[in-house]
């Protein structure tokens, strides 16, 4: 591999300085112009056209979206992580399920001492939270048990992105 | 058997089935569906579930809407109005439910009216 380029695992396109320098414009603001991402990577803004239009084709910019504070928006609702313990032989099917589901922001697996299921939800109350779990999660096959945590305050969020690094 | 003691009696289907929680979206992985495994799950489920469930109405809001046992269900809900916690709750509930699932299988007593 060429230095400074990263070959993503899944589909093979290649990166380099010029897309990862083009992604962290994007996720630090993605309403700002070509131009204004050109001038700050000192490159002209058809280049930065071509190369996110790439980046569109090989899904690599999957979409741009809007980050919402739920609290302003006057809306009451609260948020909760839900752990699902599963049977290993059902959780793919149980994970495609929770997928489904309008109140499920996020569902993710993971492997400990058990195989559990960890989604994100919102409801707009505790009682409607209790009643999707009790009667679209609780049912499903393969669910051994699940725990809920509520989430009261919110300390950070932001989107996952592979330029981000953990050390800094 | 009474077409009525039948209805009552019957297994429903997972989603009607009922489901034990301790507190809102923690599930046991104890579920009843039908009034023997109701019974028979009383004993066993944790008590924080039995008061959880009893405090907000779910077990007379189940017999009644699913298993359609009023009776039962009005019986739970005196309960309810007693305050019962620990394990004289489950006593308590065990012995109602248990009473009625005799009943209508033939197993004591009359009917209840």
């Amino acid at each position: 591999m060429e230095s400074g380029t990263l070959r993503l695992k899944s589909n093979g396109f290649p990166l380099d300085a010029i897309d990862m320098g083009i992604l962290e414009a994007l996720q630090t603001d993605a309403r700002q112009t070509y131009m204004s991402i050109g001038k700050q990577l000192g490159i002209a803004h058809s280049t930065v056209y071509d190369r996110i239009k790439r980046m569109e084709q090989y899904g690599i910019i999957k979409k741009y979206t809007a980050i919402i504070d739920a609290e302003k928006t006057g809306k009451g609702r609260i948020m909760a992580v839900m752990t699902v313990f599963t049977d290993p032989k059902e959780s793919e099917r149980v994970a495609e399920k929770l997928c489904e589901a309008p109140q499920v922001l996020e569902v993710y697996s993971s492997l400990s001492e058990e195989l559990q299921i960890i989604a994100k939800v919102v409801a707009e109350s505790q009682e409607s939270l209790h009643d999707f779990i009790a009667n679209s999660v609780a049912p499903l096959h393969g669910v051994l048990r699940i725990r809920t945590s509520m989430v009261t305050k919110k300390f950070k969020e932001i989107p996952l992105s592979i330029l981000n690094d953990p050390e800094g | 058997m009474t077409a009525e003691q039948t209805k009552i009696l019957r297994t429903v289907p997972r989603e009607k089935a009922f489901y034990f929680f301790t507190s809102i979206g923690n599930y046991t992985g104890v579920s009843a569906a039908s009034l023997k495994e109701f019974v028979e799950k009383i004993n066993e489920v944790n008590m924080k579930s039995l008061e959880f469930h009893l405090h907000r109405g779910d077990f007379v809001k189940w017999l009644d809407e699913v298993l359609e046992d009023a009776w039962l269900a009005e019986e739970i809900r005196k309960l309810r109005r007693i305050n019962l916690a620990g394990e004289s709750l489950r006593n308590q509930l065990y012995a109602t439910v248990s009473r009625q699932l005799k009943r209508l299988t033939g197993q004591s007593g009359a009917l209840p009216i």
